[in-house]
């Protein structure tokens, strides 16, 4: 183990400029999964017929796969059938489609947790449709979803680390090329490596942590809506 | 679309295939054991053992899986110990998976009320006994799906052993590629591979958690 | 409860949205990183080929990263040097009369010829041994380097030459060469753990997870300049013709660099470059 070789300055910047990319990619990806995966996630919702069974399939076939398949199969077989992607697309396209049917799921469950009878209620109190999942379904199933959906981009951010079979120059790359050059580097440039994935992801599952503490307080007023409890199961689910 | 090379490279896939199991279930055994070690101990009453579960915990639920394989085999060797692709990738999911179920069963732990807890004690049962005729059982309803999960997650993340020459699904199925350049086919035989694994195991949380949901 | 209808549109409508966003997305980023991705997407054999890279004022190429003598990038400086890079420079100074118009894109074994085929990159000049097989997918130019298959080992191991490997030797290549194809067929029974790179390949066998690693003698130079631990032994046991690539069709293009290479031995420079990465004078052909 060679600590002061494999932290010199130019291996530091260079690892930096690999979780810089980690990061892009990452923001980019939660970004869009969010709007595919609330998308999907209404569609299977609102229980249209054919769409919604469609999206169902669609949706559980991605989920049921490895992302790592998923990443090859956007980078290599897509081409085949004439959807040709850079490297930095194919990751962003892979981690966006994964994702997304996961945030699908998240969003689904956290809409059809909010207490039917509140929905009946609002309903008959003369508010249409729109007004009952503007005002009364989206405000308390988003509150539920943060969590989970907060642990689901942490994965996301994690999973950035698979395209490195595709070459993409994020963070386990250039850990890969700096190592590549002397062996005594493996240890401590993994270390560093997870000293970085931990600081970013530490920071935003203690951000959910609080996000949870105060949606149970409010949870706990009286008049916010007591549905099914927000199942240990969904914030689990997240996790990939 | 032309499958018909799947019939010379059959025997490929199917020992991918073998080996992805085993690793999946050699990973969910390890795992399920060293989760519940943790989840107790991140609730044990001696702080020194909460700390260590706790950091075990949040250290491997926020670093990515390769990273954590990468450790056991390439960092191992300069510590002197020497594991294949197969061993580390295995080795690498019970670690990463065990932190995720630990925080599942800790989670069903403590929805249990503490009320029961201080009641058995002062039965006269000791904490361990307390835990285990008590509290665990009880526990056990409430983290069936999201462990169920985990189990999935851990059967899709095998792929991992692919990039450590573990001799996987997914390794294979990129060789088969390298070799017939019909990629799309390729990839497709390996999701209906997973697809056989997962979808059954997503059916089993899918009921599981509407049982007991309902019982409950 | 009755009528969800309005919310499934306005779903699908952002649905629309997203794949719209991520398809433009991915039509915009080779324009904004200047790599013309559609440069090249249509085949054509009437000099379009050349006259699209012209026109961009600038030649992609596909080339290793992670391959002393041939393509390695520096972490230090961001520079990608060695010989494939510099005949790279040679065919930019050809067909733009710049050696600087110059994009280097990194490509592996198995991702080369998708991105050739996507237009990401014009040419392939990334230790790519000429073959039937690739004969169907790309075009090939003139062969530029002659390389053999051979043995990377660790000083004092056993193991001297291919003679010595048996099905239960513990070797290493990459994913997607060709290498792993000859050497299976050498030694029957023997399973070759392959990995995405070359660089992947040789920390494997740094750290102990393999005895031999096996591809081209050249990139084994390499990686034994890089490494002095580890020596090259036995001497080659296949022909590997190198090859630069270009996408089906594009038959001004691969014209073009032919003459490049032309130009190139006629002048004395090949030699130069051989010697200059290689250490040797090139053999006589």
């Amino acid at each position: 183990m060679d600590f002061a070789g494999a932290f010199s300055s130019d291996n530091l910047l260079f690892l930096l400029k690999g979780f810089g990319m980690t990061l892009i990619v990452a923001a980019v990806a939660i970004v869009l999964s969010f709007i595919l995966g609330t998308a999907l996630g209404l569609i299977r919702y609102s229980r249209i017929k054919g769409l919604g069974t469609l999206t169902m399939l669609v949706v559980e076939t991605i989920r049921n796969l490895p992302l790592l398949l998923i990443i090859f199969f956007v980078k290599f077989a897509l081409p085949e059938v004439g959807i040709q992607l850079s490297t930095f697309w194919a990751a962003v396209v892979a981690l966006t489609l994964f994702e997304g049917a996961m945030i699908s799921e998240i969003v689904r469950s956290g809409l059809q947790s909010v207490n039917k009878g509140l929905v009946e209620a609002a309903r008959s109190s003369g508010l249409t449709q729109a007004q009952t999942l503007r005002h009364v379904v989206l405000p308390i199933g988003m509150r539920r979803m943060v969590p989970p959906l907060v642990s689901q981009f942490i994965s996301l951010l994690k999973d950035t680390s698979l395209a490195v079979v595709i070459s993409l120059p994020e963070l386990m790359h250039s850990a890969n090329i700096v190592y590549g050059h002397d062996v005594s580097y493996v240890f401590p440039v993994l270390l560093l490596a997870a000293v970085l994935y931990f600081a970013v992801n530490y920071s935003l599952s203690l951000l959910s942590k609080r996000l949870e503490s105060n949606e149970g307080a409010r949870r706990r007023t009286p008049g916010a809506g007591k549905g099914k409890p927000a199942a240990p199961a969904a914030t689990a689910k997240a996790q990939a | 679309m032309d499958f018909s090379f799947v019939g010379s490279y059959s025997g490929d896939f199917l020992e991918g295939f073998k080996n992805t199991i085993y690793a999946s279930l050699l990973g969910l055994a390890g795992s399920f054991v060293l989760g519940l070690v943790l989840a107790v101990m991140r609730i044990a009453p001696w702080k020194a053992l909460r700390a260590i579960g706790t950091a075990y915990v949040e250290f491997f639920r926020n670093i990515p899986l390769l990273l954590v394989v990468y450790i056991f085999y390439l960092g191992l060797p300069s510590l002197g110990a020497d594991l294949d692709g197969f061993a580390s990738g295995t080795l690498g999911l019970m670690i990463y998976t065990s932190a995720f179920i630990a925080e599942a069963v800790r989670a069903g732990i403590q929805s249990v009320p503490a009320g029961q807890m201080e009641a058995a004690r002062s039965t006269g049962l000791s904490y361990v006994q307390a835990m285990r005729l008590v509290i665990l059982p009880q526990a056990v309803r409430i983290v069936i799906p999201p462990i169920t999960n985990q189990f999935l997650n851990l059967v899709k993340n095998s792929s991992i052993l692919g990039v450590v020459a573990g001799f996987d699904l997914m390794y294979f199925a990129d060789n088969v590629n390298s070799y017939t350049f019909q990629t799309m086919e390729t990839y497709m035989v390996a999701a209906a591979f997973y697809l056989i694994l997962t979808v059954p195991l997503a059916y089993a949380t899918n009921v599981l958690e509407r049982k007991l949901a309902r019982t409950g | 409860m009755r009528k969800r209808r309005w919310l499934g549109a306005g779903a699908s409508l952002l649905l629309l949205a997203t794949v719209a966003l991520t398809g433009c997305g991915a039509k915009n980023e080779p324009a904004s990183t200047n790599t013309g991705g559609s440069a090249t997407t249509a085949p054509a054999d009437d000099g379009s080929a050349v006259q699209a890279i012209k026109d961009r004022g600038k030649l992609v190429v596909g080339v290793k990263f992670d391959t002393k003598l041939f393509g390695l990038k520096d972490p230090g400086s961001g520079e990608v040097e060695g010989f494939d890079i510099d005949v790279a420079r040679a065919i930019a100074k050809k067909i733009l009369g710049d050696e600087t118009k110059l994009e280097l894109k990194e490509v592996t074994s198995k991702t080369r010829i998708p991105m050739l085929d996507n237009g990401e990159i014009d040419l392939i000049v990334a230790t790519m041994t000429i073959n039937e097989e690739r004969k169907t997918q790309v075009d090939f130019s003139d062969v530029y380097f002659h390389a053999g298959q051979s043995l990377l080992v660790k000083k004092g191991s056993a193991i001297k030459s291919i003679d010595d490997v048996t099905k239960d030797t513990k070797v290493i290549g990459q994913k997607g060469a060709t290498s792993i194809k000859n050497i299976e067929e050498k030694v029957p029974g023997l399973r070759v753990q392959q990995y995405e790179n070359y660089q992947e390949a040789f920390t494997a066998l740094k750290a102990g997870k393999g005895e031999v690693l096996t591809t081209d003698n050249a990139i084994l130079f390499g990686m034994s300049q890089q490494d002095p631990e580890y020596v090259v032994v036995g001497g080659t046991f296949t022909d590997e013709p190198y090859g630069i690539a270009a996408k089906k069709g594009n038959a001004d293009l691969v014209a073009a660099v032919n003459e490049t290479l032309k130009e190139l031995k006629d002048s004395g420079d090949y030699a130069a470059l051989y010697e200059k990465w290689m250490g040797e004078k090139p053999p006589e052909e």
